[in-house]
């Protein structure tokens, strides 16, 4: 019994030592934190709308979708974030697209772990320039071997098409969203 | 009572003699992981060795309070905090590196070199000697780290910590950089480190037998080969 106690004991000071001393470190911890997301989110933002000084939240949309203003403090577009299934893991991007989202001013890629090498020129200029002011009507169509031909084309990376495939699937199906979402509120 | 090491050689030991990576064989997961570049494998090196440090000093100090049966279940929580602590400063400072690690940071946990050297050492042993032994562990763990890191770099990438050491016209394996490329690079570090040990070994035993030659002793036997250490 006196055995039990002390195990009891032991294991209960040590534990309230350990969650008392990463409570002090996590109050010191958590506010940078935090600031580090939000400064990431931003950054982001303006990445691909390199002309928006400020930006607004659209609440309740069931995305995670920004609508960018300019120093005039008129609109340039929205900054949409979202997500899919690239060849190994999560693909995460953010969108820049113009008022009447039927272009997109550029792309950014938030996270990814596709191949090293292969997948991960998904990430360079070649491929990514491609969504600079591309045209999303009726939706984005990817091209293998040969050039683009229609302003809605996207030409395939050599040996990653399946990354290729998933950045302008995920694209295509984040516009359709916001579509919906722009629809419905027109509506109502 | 056992025999007393000399202070220096509780650190140093860690640096080859029972290197975590190539003698001991542990903490596998992240050396094959993380060392995709030489900064990252720097980086989860220090981190582990900080937890090692704090954590075998703090098991050093507590070590005859914690009763037998509850001694693994309280290194881990003492081992976790520390853990977790490393995982909200990176997070709150090092925001890069925190990513290129990724869930790497909290697995330190479960990372057996700390809680190998917690049982095999900071347990039995005094809180300077837990810490010059956590330190010989970490720095041996991070030599391996970087080595390894370095070597996948270069090939895998032309650079080392970032600049860029091969020239243009060296096309980059691309396999050094995938988890593939990091098993090979162990097994062949492995394999040569293994190679030069056993040729030492045997040139002390062919120095140590033609002794016994010139000296004209009988046969010589393995007991005495075996108290050489060779």
């Amino acid at each position: 019994m006196k055995q039990i106690s002390l195990i009891v004991a032991t294991l209960t000071i040590i534990g309230i030592i350990a969650g008392g001393s990463l409570s002090l470190v996590n109050n010191w911890a958590a506010p940078k934190i935090a600031l580090n997301l939000k400064a990431e989110t931003e950054r982001a933002i303006f990445l691909v709308h390199p002309d928006g000084k400020r930006y607004e939240e659209i609440k309740n949309a069931g995305l995670e979708v920004y609508k960018v203003f300019n120093e005039k403090d008129s609109s340039v577009g929205y900054s949409l974030v979202y997500d899919g299934n690239g060849f190994q893991g999560n693909i995460k991007l953010m969108i820049g697209l113009t008022n009447d989202l039927n272009r997109t001013t550029s792309i950014e890629i938030l996270e990814q772990s596709e191949t090293p090498g292969l997948g991960t020129k998904i990430l360079e200029a070649p491929y990514k320039d491609q969504f600079n002011g591309l045209e999303v009507n009726p939706s984005i169509i990817l091209v293998k071997g040969a050039e683009p031909s229609n302003p809605n084309e996207v030409q395939s990376i050599t040996g990653a098409t399946i990354s290729s495939k998933a950045v302008v699937a995920i694209v295509n199906e984040g516009i359709t969203k916001l579509k919906d979402i722009e629809n419905k509120g027109a509506s109502e | 009572m056992k025999k007393q090491v000399p202070l220096l050689r509780e650190f140093t030991k860690g640096l080859w003699e029972i290197n975590p990576t190539f003698k001991q064989i542990l903490g596998m997961c992240p050396t094959l992981a993380v060392t995709v570049s030489a900064i990252n494998g720097i980086a989860m090196a220090l981190a582990t060795t900080f937890v090692l440090v704090f954590s075998s000093l703090m098991i050093s100090l507590v070590r005859k309070l914690i009763p037998n049966q509850v001694r693994i279940a309280s290194y881990i929580v003492i081992i976790a905090t520390f853990v977790t602590i490393v995982d909200l400063v990176m997070k709150a400072q090092f925001v890069e590196l925190s990513k290129a690690l990724g869930p790497f940071i909290p697995l330190i946990v479960v990372n057996c070199i700390i809680l190998g050297r917690a049982e095999a050492f900071a347990s039995k042993n005094g809180p300077l000697r837990s810490v010059l032994d956590a330190l010989g562990n970490g720095a041996g763990f991070f030599i391996s780290l970087f080595v390894l890191g370095s070597i996948r770099e270069i090939i895998g990438s032309r650079t080392i910590l970032g600049y860029q050491v091969l020239p243009n016209g060296f096309e980059p394996w691309l396999i050094m950089i995938l988890p593939a490329g990091a098993f090979l690079a162990l097994g062949l570090l492995m394999g040569f480190a293994n190679l030069y040990i056993e040729r030492k070994k045997n040139l002390v035993r062919e120095s140590l037998i033609a002794q016994y030659k010139r000296v004209g002793r009988e046969e010589i036997t393995d007991e005495v080969l075996k108290e050489a250490g060779v």
